[in-house]
């Protein structure tokens, strides 16, 4: 028991890890386009980003179960070409996590880069410092608040999740198995003293997770960065 | 030489206009935009920058062609030899003072050049500082400071130091005459305050409606003001108080309070902050050498 315990936070939360990291590698430039861009499509791309944030996570997954499974051609092409089944896999749940908290890095990122002077960026391109130069050094590290704030949420939402890991991802101890999974699980089984010891689990990391944030946050604010 | 030669649509207050500019500017000396707000003075930093887009013309810095509309070539600010001091001066708040020096250094082994701006902008004692602790007048040193680090052949800026009150403007403008006498860039500065132009350029552009409606050395242009054997000074009420039946209006012209007698009539349009013109007619100045 002690040992399925821990495999499955320990997996719950590399997935997680997983996923921030995947996300933050996607989520800025996301973010820097549509804080930029001008562009008759941005309506439609904010539209996707923000998606998962009001469809049932059992839609999203789905068609995301239809899309990977080897029966359809993605899947067949993913799985002949890469070795890839991203169906019941663990491979599986981070993709699909990433889809699905992708607004969460994305959003408070791309409100963090808005509400930068403009001149910001223009004083950096004056003294001839090229776009990527300036998103690294001057306009990033000035957004630290919303960085932290998308990197923590990604994670914790990430910790959350139920239904897309459900659709996706199945039960597999040490290979789909995740916390929220875990509760629900156990409780279908009676087994309420489990159920607590990893519901209570997910509840302390959660809010010393967000405490910290907020506790980040507020020194960032005294010393004047956001 | 720089060659300016171009249009652009804006929009105004009063709907859309065209501005159209060919002018040259003459090299090491300290031009003026002067103009209302709103007239475009700021378009035309922007456009020399390369951060606005003209519809068409052509810009030449000494032969470079930075922007021609007929050669297809739009230099990005990267490449184009500028300093531009912004309004709201842009420092970068994640760096020191230093650390914005250094930021905008193209050849990092040249700190012997960035140690030399700071002295020049007396602002060695406060380069480890973060500038948001810094005050306005302060702030304003080190955008200036940040501009000259690249020696840019042309040095732009817009409004520099319309944010500060009158005392500082006065000192960053003697601090400013300083150093351009001392580095000899070609500056062209913005801005809608006369005084300035007096004190600082050594040529003026007058912009009405889009169009460079005047232009020459600031006493010719304003030529009225300065030759009408008066005594003529901008400044800020800094107190009015009431003696017997007159009032006494405390008056602040460059680092000085002078003060002038008023009636009751005239001290009702006036309080404390406004922006003021004293006169005198100089029938009786008393003139003292002031280097004896």
């Amino acid at each position: 028991m002690e040992d399925s315990f821990f495999q499955t936070m320990k997996l719950t939360f590399e997935l997680a890890a997983f996923t921030t990291l995947i996300l933050l590698f996607i989520g800025i430039p996301i973010a820097y386009f549509l804080s930029q861009t001008k562009s008759a499509f941005k309506p439609a791309i904010e539209a996707i980003v923000s998606l998962p944030l009001v469809l049932p996570p059992s839609v999203l997954g789905f068609y995301l179960l239809l899309a990977f499974s080897p029966k359809n051609s993605f899947g067949e092409w993913l799985e002949t070409n890469f070795d890839l089944r991203l169906v019941f896999s663990f491979e599986g749940l981070v993709v699909a996590s990433v889809i699905f908290s992708l607004p969460f890095m994305v959003h408070p990122i791309q409100s963090g880069l808005s509400a930068l002077p403009k001149n910001f960026s223009h004083a950096a391109y004056t003294l001839g410092k090229s776009k990527i130069n300036t998103l690294f050094f001057v306009l990033l590290p000035n957004i630290r608040s919303s960085l932290l704030t998308g990197i923590v949420i990604s994670f914790a939402h990430t910790i959350g999740e139920f239904g897309v890991v459900l659709m996706m991802g199945g039960n597999i101890a040490g290979e789909t198995r995740v916390a929220s999974i875990a509760i629900y699980d156990e409780v279908e089984a009676l087994n309420y003293a489990t159920a607590n010891q990893y519901a209570m689990t997910l509840f302390i990391i959660s809010f010393a997770i967000l405490l910290l944030v907020y506790a980040i946050n507020r020194h960032f604010m005294h010393s004047g960065i956001r | 030489m720089i060659k300016l030669n171009f249009s652009k649509k804006l929009l105004g207050a009063e709907g859309t206009f065209n501005l159209t500019i060919n002018e040259e500017i003459p090299k090491e000396k300290l031009s003026i935009l002067f103009g209302k707000s709103g007239a475009g003075k700021s378009t035309i930093l922007r456009i020399l920058a390369g951060l606005t887009k003209p519809e068409s013309g052509e810009i030449t810095v000494d032969g470079e062609v930075w922007f021609s509309s007929a050669k297809k070539i739009d230099l990005p600010p990267q490449k184009r030899s500028i300093g531009f001091v912004f309004q709201d001066y842009a420092l970068f708040p994640n760096m020191t003072i230093l650390g914005n020096l250094l930021y905008a250094l193209d050849d990092k082994s040249d700190k012997k050049l960035v140690d030399e701006i700071l002295e020049l902008t007396e602002l060695r004692e406060l380069k480890d500082l973060k500038p948001q602790l810094l005050s306005g007048g302060q702030q304003q040193r080190v955008a200036v400071a940040r501009a000259l680090v690249r020696k840019p052949k042309i040095l732009l800026l817009d409004e520099p130091l319309s944010a500060l009150d009158f005392a500082m403007r006065a000192k960053l403008q003697d601090e400013f005459l300083n150093i351009q006498h001392k580095l000899k860039t070609t500056t062209l500065l913005v801005t809608h305050d006369i005084s300035e132009v007096y004190k600082l350029g050594d040529f003026v552009y007058e912009l009405q409606n889009g169009k460079i409606s005047q232009k020459g050395a600031p006493s010719d242009i304003f030529g009225g003001v300065g030759i009408s054997g008066k005594f003529k000074f901008n400044g800020e009420i800094v107190a009015i108080t009431k003696s017997d039946i007159l009032y006494i209006v405390s008056v602040l012209v460059d680092n000085e309070v002078v003060k002038a007698v008023a009636g009751k009539k005239e001290v009702q349009n006036l309080k404390v902050g406004s922006r003021v013109v004293l006169s005198s007619k100089a029938f009786n100045p008393l003139i003292i050498s002031a280097h004896p």
